[in-house]
């Protein structure tokens, strides 16, 4: 078990006729159980052309009746990024993914408007995807710092959830699942939402969650975990020194209107349960702890 | 990307918003005819930077003479104006609006931001005009009245004079407000804005609305179909080093510690700039190289840090992903040789090919200290900013 995605997750590329595109999902696919993944792309205009084996289609529509594949991962340039998750959501797939870092804030508020009552889960933009271990990669990341096991990672950041999950696979504590669900304001997959599926894993028995700087949205999910989280939950938060105002690379980390600092979020945090630390290099320290493993 | 007053005051006017007529100046001379061209017998001298809470630090002036505003032109032209938002150096005024004055007999507020929870605009209005509204916030957040505005529907005009209404502007006068704020939604949502902010939204005697003050932020990701607004940039107001650093496509923020940091990924380099505090240390900046960081990329961040004159030692903290460490290795040893790096440099490195990345550190035969995880780098490189290497 795992959440979201697992080995028999179909998965088409959005934007596999580009350079990134193709050099990620031909990591992704030699990933685990990524060959039998890994079933379609789409690039419009492209169909009949294929990549290391994999079929292209013009639409998502067609890879999807044609492969059967549910999911997409999209790495589609910023301009038409926002129509490229319109077009999957459109398509009905289960769960869209979004890595492309740079869409304009007003494209995704009418992305977000058009999926109200729509089935289908979004997750980004600005991540770096998921990832089960020995099971399924969906996105940047580097598999091989996974190990199996029974610990969620959630965060918005990239690199630092790579520490997180460095940490822990150095312990001897594998994971789950670990979920990007990226450094914009605007996105799809919130911590709450994440949160609330680890907490449903039979297979995940605590759960690291990485925030930084800006909106509050750590702050929800510590509430949520307050009332209803039967597992443990270690936090930190990136952006302590950071300076008012400023936007500290994520377009989403900007401390502004005196909200959405770090110390505000710990302290939000700690008083609801969670097991946090300030030092990120002992996140997976803490939940070793925690675990008393 | 922020914007000068008679800037966001140019675009508004393309919406429909009333404002003051004025005329930009960088002169005292220029501001004398500006005057004479707007005619009239009382101007406002209002210093052009991009900060906030320019009237309390001196920056805007009424003049009832043309010899009134030269004389507050030539003064505030060329001082450090020093508000809440621009840090005890102050920022130097380079540009002037001069606008015609007005007979106001009542301030309101009004702005815009993008909620991120509702993930919507949010149209906040109060009639506590002129006043900061994060202290409006702090002191009576019940007189902030809030409007999640449809994106599909638009700001409508019932809902335009309902907000109306709460601020307290009168019935009479409904039809120029609502005008006010649909030109600024439209203006918002158009030209890809972040904030925009009318404060005050005035009432004249003369039972006119207008924009007195404007401010409007934009959406850095949106400027590439915006080119009138990159017109608009004024680098005369922004770092330096900054700009440098977006040439490069680096992302990079100065702060007033000592220690450099080169990380990749916003994230990690937030949490690097916090293990450096929580060890003693202070941070000189906030620098993503990006995932994809290429040899030349990390050779210019390393010239960046180093323009920095309090720059005592350097951190470098790659997470390995797709990035390999022995490219990164060969960037950081390259760009040491090439700046005749003279401060103590520690380097993390983890990921992939860590270990072929270490020994190209090794064999380089420079002095390089590395460090086996983040908790140790932060440590050597705070010891070795204090001298203690």
């Amino acid at each position: 078990m795992s959440i979201l995605i697992n080995k028999n997750t179909r998965v088409m590329t959005q934007g596999m006729t580009g350079k990134v595109g193709q050099f990620h999902t031909t990591q992704c696919k030699n990933y685990a159980n990524g060959a039998s993944c890994f079933v379609a792309g789409v690039t419009p205009g492209k169909a009949g052309q294929s990549y290391e084996g994999i079929p292209v289609f013009n639409s998502v529509a067609e890879a999807k009746a044609q492969t059967g594949a549910t999911v997409s991962v999209i790495y589609v340039p910023p301009p038409y990024a926002a129509a490229a998750i319109d077009e999957a959501v459109e398509a009905g797939l289960e769960l869209v993914i979004c890595i492309t870092e740079g869409i304009p804030v007003h494209d995704m508020i009418r992305t977000r408007y058009k999926m109200q009552g729509k089935s289908t889960i979004l997750l980004g933009p600005n991540c770096p995807g998921l990832i089960t271990p020995d099971e399924i990669k969906i996105g940047i990341m580097p598999g091989h710092i996974h190990r199996k096991g029974r610990i969620g990672v959630v965060s918005r950041s990239g690199t630092l959830t790579y520490e997180a999950v460095w940490q822990l696979s150095e312990l001897g504590m594998g994971q789950s699942s670990c979920v990007g669900i990226g450094g914009d304001p605007i996105n799809g997959l919130k911590h709450i939402d994440v949160m609330k599926m680890f907490n449903d894993d039979p297979e995940t028995d605590a759960v690291i969650m990485v925030g930084e700087i800006g909106g509050n949205d750590e702050e929800i999910c510590a509430q949520w975990i307050r009332d209803n989280m039967k597992k443990p939950v270690v936090g930190f938060i990136a952006g302590m020194t950071a300076p008012p105002g400023k936007r500290m690379g994520h377009a989403g980390a900007i401390i502004s209107g005196g909200q959405g600092s770090a110390s505000d979020k710990l302290a939000v945090m700690e008083s609801c349960g969670i097991h946090i630390t300030r030092n990120p290099a002992e996140m997976g320290k803490v939940m070793q702890r925690v675990l008393k493993i | 990307m922020k914007i000068h007053e008679y800037q966001a005051k140019e675009i508004l006017r393309q919406y429909d918003v009333p404002t003051p007529r004025g005329i930009a100046c960088f002169s005292a001379d220029e501001a004398e005819a500006a005057a004479q061209t707007l005619g009239g017998g009382v101007w406002v001298v209002k210093a052009q930077i991009h900060a906030g809470g320019r009237g309390k630090g001196g920056g805007v002036k009424v003049a009832k003479s043309l010899q009134e505003v030269t004389e507050n032109a030539g003064k505030i032209l060329g001082m450090q104006l020093i508000t809440h938002q621009t840090g005890r150096d102050g920022q130097k005024v380079r540009r002037l609006l001069i606008e015609e004055g007005a007979n106001i007999v009542q301030e309101y507020y009004v702005g815009m931001v993008v909620d991120r929870s509702k993930q919507r605009v949010v149209l906040m209005a109060s009639s506590e005009g002129g006043m900061d509204i994060e202290e409006v916030a702090a002191r009576a957040p019940e007189k902030i009245h809030k409007l999640w505005i449809d994106p599909a529907e638009g700001l409508l005009e019932a809902d335009a004079d309902a907000i109306s209404g709460k601020i307290g502007l009168p019935q009479s006068v409904y039809p120029q407000s609502r005008a006010c704020l649909r030109g600024l939604y439209r203006a918002f949502v158009e030209k890809d804005a972040m904030l925009a902010e009318i404060n005050p939204l005035a009432l004249t005697a003369d039972q006119r609305v207008i924009a007195l003050d404007a401010k409007i932020n934009f959406d850095s990701n949106a400027l590439y179909r915006h080119p009138e607004i990159v017109a608009y940039r004024d680098l005369d107001e922004e770092d330096p080093a900054e700009i440098e650093a977006s040439k490069f496509d680096l992302s990079y923020i100065s702060l007033d510690g000592n220690i450099g940091c080169l990380v990749n990924g916003a994230g990690l380099a937030m949490a690097t700039m916090d293990i450096i505090k929580l060890y003693g240390g202070s941070p000189a900046n906030f620098l993503d190289v990006g995932g994809g960081a290429s040899k030349e990329k990390v050779a210019e961040a390393f010239k960046l840090m180093l323009k920095n004159p309090s720059l005592s030692a350097i951190l470098v903290n790659i997470f390995g992903g797709i990035m390999k460490c022995d490219v990164i290795a060969e960037g950081v040893v390259a760009a040491a040789r090439e700046v005749h790096l003279k401060v103590p440099l520690i380097v993390r490195l983890e990921g992939t090919n860590v270990e072929l990345g270490k020994k190209i550190l090794v064999e380089s035969g420079l002095a390089i200290t590395s460090a086996n995880n983040m908790a140790d780098a932060a440590q050597k490189v705070v010891a070795a900013a204090k001298g203690g290497n």
